[in-house]
């Protein structure tokens, strides 16, 4: 089982869900963040006053999948998100040690 | 009100009081002045509380919205017990006497030219509320209650109430032929200078100007802005005091020059920075606003347009000027909107209430360049007197009390700190 964890532009958001959805996930978590990578942050301005804005705002999506899942849903996310331009986002993805549905108490593929 | 008329005037009202009612007050005057009043004292509840509070970061912002509400009801006090009279009844050439304290003699049928007295006085009350809370701009986010509270009352009593005498209350200004039509000296001159005064006395912000320090909600600016703009209408067009012709053409002249001021200093933000933005071209209609003041009774369409569009030049270089090249922490442009852009309508109000420029004319006999001299003794003079005279007042007042908060609490936010109460909790 992984834990993939995409940090992705705010206006993507919803093709990104979507399309998770037409590849099957059937959950996932999402966190309005802030942050900088290439893109760097931004400036303001007020009367003059300038103003270097660091963190952008983005969004992160955190998806656990079964492993046969991996590939397709990293693609999904890719295919998403990407506009070609700087500041696309990440995707991150970790080993996870166990999964436990609350509920019925299952674990492992079965709580997925 | 001349010494002779208010004589006269009193001896008809000793006499036979329902008549001179029945001869003095009129009813249009006093409906409009009425309403004007309500339009000023909006003004600064909500309209400059808003467009203050939005332009500082969320934890300070009931600082502000508290320094405002508080000066509006401690001015309040002091006007009834002994401002009114100090500023306005007879006096001496720098300050009237004490014949008006507690408000002695005004009565239900007392008059004061077209109004009532009642009227006069509320209304003027109203000018004297905003000007104060106009400073708080200078040095707000790093004050202490107490030490803005005790500085607002002493410079009150120390630098309004005499300036207004000497402007408005037939004071020395008034003799020499003054043109402040609306507070262009009493009002922004006199807030300007104070603000910058008392930014450089608390000192900087921490962090200023390296840290970010950007406004927390320019919705409430903008809304806060357009208030002013409405209630500049009761500003200028009620220091007419009287609803007439030169009532209307001090609205239009106020109007137009908001605009001017409004679209000059979103042109130029347009071309130097690339962006027209939000706070420029309120902050463009506030300059354009004060800076007509003084000259609203006094010209005509065409003045108020070209006074509009200096307002916007010069309060945006000011601003730029003071705050990038000086680097003086007057937090929200306090001097560089209100008193370069008071000093320079006072100015202008010389060249534009000329008859050849679309004014109403000067009086017999004065030039331009003679009623020029006389705006600039006026502004220097109180510029001069408030600048020292804050001076004094911030240093004694930071002996009895700390003007300013320890950085701790400063990064803390004054809301909490002095307050014990957040802005949001969302």
């Amino acid at each position: 089982m992984k834990l993939i964890t995409a940090v992705v532009k705010p206006f993507r958001l919803d093709d990104v869900r979507n399309a998770l959805a037409e590849v099957g996930v059937q959950g996932m978590t999402v966190t309005e963040v802030k942050g900088f990578g290439r893109q760097r942050g931004h400036t303001e301005l007020y009367r003059g006053a300038e103003y270097v804005v660091d963190f952008l705002p983005k969004v992160k999506v955190e998806v656990a999948v079964t492993d046969e899942f991996v590939d397709r849903v990293i693609e999904a996310i890719i295919e998403a998100a990407k506009t070609g331009k700087v500041g696309d986002g990440k995707i991150f993805v970790t080993d996870l040690a166990q999964v436990y549905r609350i509920r019925t108490g299952e674990t492992g593929d079965q709580a997925i | 009100m001349t010494k002779t008329k208010s004589a006269v005037a009193a001896l008809v009202m000793a006499l036979c009081p329902a008549l001179a009612l029945a001869q003095t007050v009129d009813s249009g005057a006093t409906a409009w002045l009425l309403t004007a009043t309500s339009l000023v004292l909006m003004m600064t509840l909500p309209g400059l509380a808003l467009f203050y509070g939005g332009l500082v970061r969320s934890r300070n912002v009931l600082s502000v919205l508290m320094q405002c509400f508080a000066l509006c009801c401690i001015v309040s006090l002091i006007w009834v017990v002994f401002g009114y009279s100090a500023a306005f009844a007879e006096g001496n050439a720098f300050i009237g006497g004490l014949s008006k304290a507690w408000l002695k003699g005004v009565e239900v049928n007392t008059v004061s030219g077209l109004v009532p007295e009642s009227v006069f006085t509320m209304f003027q009350l109203t000018f004297a509320i905003i000007t104060p809370a106009l400073i708080i701009g200078g040095f707000a986010e790093r004050t202490r209650f107490a030490g803005m509270l005790l500085f607002s009352i002493l410079w009150f009593v120390v630098v309004y109430l005499p300036v207004t005498h000497w402007v408005w209350g037939g004071g020395w200004l008034a003799a020499m032929g003054f043109r402040d039509f609306a507070g262009g000296a009493v009002v922004h001159v006199n807030a300007g200078v104070a603000a910058l005064v008392a930014a450089l006395v608390v000192g900087k912000r921490n962090g200023f100007p390296n840290t970010a320090m950007p406004p927390h909600n320019l919705t409430m600016t903008v809304t806060g802005a357009s208030l002013l703009w409405v209630g500049w209408f009761g500003f200028n067009a009620g220091s007419a005091l009287a609803a007439n012709g030169a009532a209307g053409m001090a609205m239009l002249v106020t109007h137009v020059g908001a605009a001017a001021g409004a679209v000059a200093w979103m042109a130029l933000e347009w071309v130097r920075f690339g962006k027209p933005s939000v706070l420029g071209i309120v902050t463009g209609m506030v300059a354009g606003l004060g800076t007509i003041t003084p000259a609203s009774g006094y010209v005509g369409p065409m003045g108020g347009l070209i006074i509009g569009l200096v307002a916007g030049v010069v309060c945006f270089f000011a601003t730029q000027l003071v705050k990038r090249k000086l680097r003086i922490d007057d937090s929200l442009d306090v001097f560089p909107v209100h008193g370069v852009g008071g000093f320079t309508g006072l100015l202008l109000t010389a060249v534009f209430s000329a008859k050849s420029f679309d004014g109403i004319g000067l009086p017999d006999g004065v030039s331009i360049g003679a009623q020029l001299t006389t705006q600039l003794i006026g502004a220097v003079a109180t510029a001069a007197w408030c600048g020292i005279a804050t001076l004094v007042i911030l240093k004694l007042v930071n002996v009895v009390t700390p003007l300013r908060v320890s950085s701790e609490q400063e990064s803390d936010g004054l809301d909490l700190v002095l307050h014990e109460e957040r802005g949001y909790s969302l």
